[in-house]
C-alpha cells in the first residue's frame, strides 16, 4: 500500500512530462512512453509494452490517455490510473486553453485570420492522412472496402447520426465473420502483421 | 448546461475508437442539431484543437466546453471524454487482460475498422467543403486546395511532423490570403 502511494508522484510526473510531447496524436508518443517506462524506469517489460500498445490502441479514447491509465493501474491501482490520466491531460488542457485565450485576444487581426485559414487547410490534410494510414492497414479484402465505401456514401448523402455507423460496425463485423465461418470460408480478421518488432509497434492498424 | 456537456462527451468518450478523428462528425452533428455552435465556430475550434498536443477529440471537447460555459465547461467536457477511457482500461487491465486476442473482439473490430476509415474521411471532406465554400473558383478556394494538397503530400509521402506542417501552413496562409 505504502509502496503504491510512493508510486503516485513518479507516475504523475512521468506522464505530465510526456503530455506536451504528444503532438500529432497517439502513435508518435508510443516510443516516448517506451523510453520512459521500459528503458528508463523498468515499469514494464517488452511483452507488456506490446500488450499495452494493442490495448491502448484498440480501446476507445486517445492512445496516450489509454496508455497512461493502463500503466498507472498496473503500478498503483485505480488511484494510479486516475493520477496518470490527470498527469498526461493537464499540460494539454492548459496549453489548449492558453491558445484559446491568445486567439480570442487576437481575433480580428487580419494576419491571424490568414494564418488560421492556412492551418485549417493543413488540418484537413492531417485528417486525410490519418484516414489514408488507417485505410492502408484496415482495408485488406473486398468486404472491408465495400463497408468503407458504403459508409462514406451514407454519411455524405444522408443526415444520419454518425453514432449509428460505429454501432453498426461492431454488428457487421460479428455477422460477417459468423457467416464466413458457417460457409466454411477462410476467416481473416486482420491484415497479417509484420514480424519485425519495430514495425509492429508503429503499425497504425489498431483502433 | 455543465451536466449536458459532461454527459454528451461521456457518450462520445465510450465510442471514440480510432484515436479521436472519427468522432469529429459525431461532435459536429450534435453541435448543429442542438445549436450549441455554428459550423464556422466549430471549424475554428477544430483548427485550434489541432494546434495543441494531445488528441483532437479531447482538445475539441475542452474548447467546446470553454466556449459554451467557460472554465467549468472546459473541465466538465474534458472529464466527460476521458472518464470512459479510464473505466474501460481499468476493466481490461483488471479482468480481460488478453481481450484483444478474443475471436469476437477481433470480429467486431473487423467491421469497425473500415467504418472508422469512412468516418475519418467524412470528417475531412465535410470540413473541406465548408472551407472551400462548395468549389467556387476563387483565389481563396484554390489556395486552400493547394495548401491542403501540399500538406497531405508532406505528411504521407515524406512523413513530415504534423507540428512542422501546421506552422508551415500558418506561414503560407499569411503570405497567400
Amino acid at each position: 500500500m505504502l509502496q503504491q502511494l510512493r508510486m503516485l508522484f513518479p507516475l504523475f510526473w512521468t506522464f505530465f512530462r510526456i503530455g506536451p510531447a504528444t503532438f500529432g496524436g497517439g502513435y508518435a508518443m508510443i516510443s516516448l512512453i517506451e523510453h520512459e517506462t521500459v528503458t528508463k524506469r523498468r515499469w514494464l517489460d517488452d511483452q507488456e509494452l506490446s500488450d499495452l500498445v494493442s490495448i491502448a490502441g484498440s480501446a476507445p479514447g486517445g492512445v496516450g490517455v489509454n496508455a497512461a491509465a493502463f500503466i498507472g493501474y498496473r503500478m498503483a491501482g485505480i488511484t494510479g490510473a486516475v493520477i496518470s490520466i490527470i498527469g498526461i491531460t493537464l499540460p494539454t488542457f492548459l496549453i489548449i486553453l492558453g491558445l484559446s485565450f491568445l486567439y480570442m485576444n487576437l481575433d480580428g487581426n487580419p494576419k491571424v485570420a490568414a494564418a488560421m485559414k492556412g492551418i485549417q487547410a493543413a488540418v484537413i490534410a492531417l485528417i486525410l492522412s490519418a484516414a489514408y494510414r488507417m485505410a492502408k492497414t484496415s482495408l485488406f479484402d473486398l468486404s472491408t472496402v465495400i463497408i468503407a465505401i458504403a459508409t462514406l456514401v451514407v454519411l455524405l448523402f444522408t443526415e444520419i447520426n454518425p453514432i449509428y455507423a460505429i454501432l453498426s460496425g461492431l454488428l457487421i463485423g460479428v455477422v460477417n465473420i459468423t457467416v464466413k465461418m458457417l460457409l466454411g470460408l477462410k476467416v481473416r480478421t486482420e491484415k497479417e502483421t509484420p514480424q519485425k518488432r519495430e514495425d509492429a509497434v508503429y503499425l497504425e492498424y489498431y483502433i | 448546461m455543465l451536466l449536458k456537456l459532461f454527459l454528451f462527451f461521456l457518450k462520445i468518450g465510450f465510442i471514440s475508437f480510432g484515436g479521436g478523428y472519427a468522432v469529429i462528425p459525431m461532435i459536429q452533428h450534435q453541435m448543429s442539431s442542438q445549436s450549441w455552435l455554428t459550423d464556422s465556430e466549430f471549424q475554428e475550434i477544430v483548427t485550434l484543437a489541432s494546434m495543441g498536443p494531445g488528441s483532437i477529440a479531447t482538445n475539441s471537447a475542452t474548447l467546446i466546453g470553454f466556449h459554451i460555459a467557460g472554465i467549468p465547461g472546459a473541465i466538465a467536457s474534458t472529464a466527460g471524454i476521458i472518464i470512459p477511457s479510464l473505466i474501460i482500461i481499468v476493466l481490461i487491465a483488471a479482468f480481460f487482460y488478453k481481450f484483444h486476442n478474443n475471436q469476437w473482439v477481433k470480429a467486431s473490430f473487423y467491421g469497425l475498422r473500415p467504418i472508422i476509415v469512412a468516418l475519418i474521411a467524412y470528417a475531412a471532406i465535410h470540413l473541406g467543403l465548408q472551407s472551400g465554400k462548395a468549389f467556387a473558383p476563387s483565389w481563396a478556394t484554390i489556395m486552400t486546395f493547394v495548401i491542403c494538397g501540399a500538406s497531405a503530400f508532406a505528411l504521407i509521402k515524406y512523413k513530415v511532423h504534423p507540428f512542422t506542417v501546421i506552422v508551415a501552413a500558418g506561414i503560407a496562409g499569411i503570405i497567400l490570403f
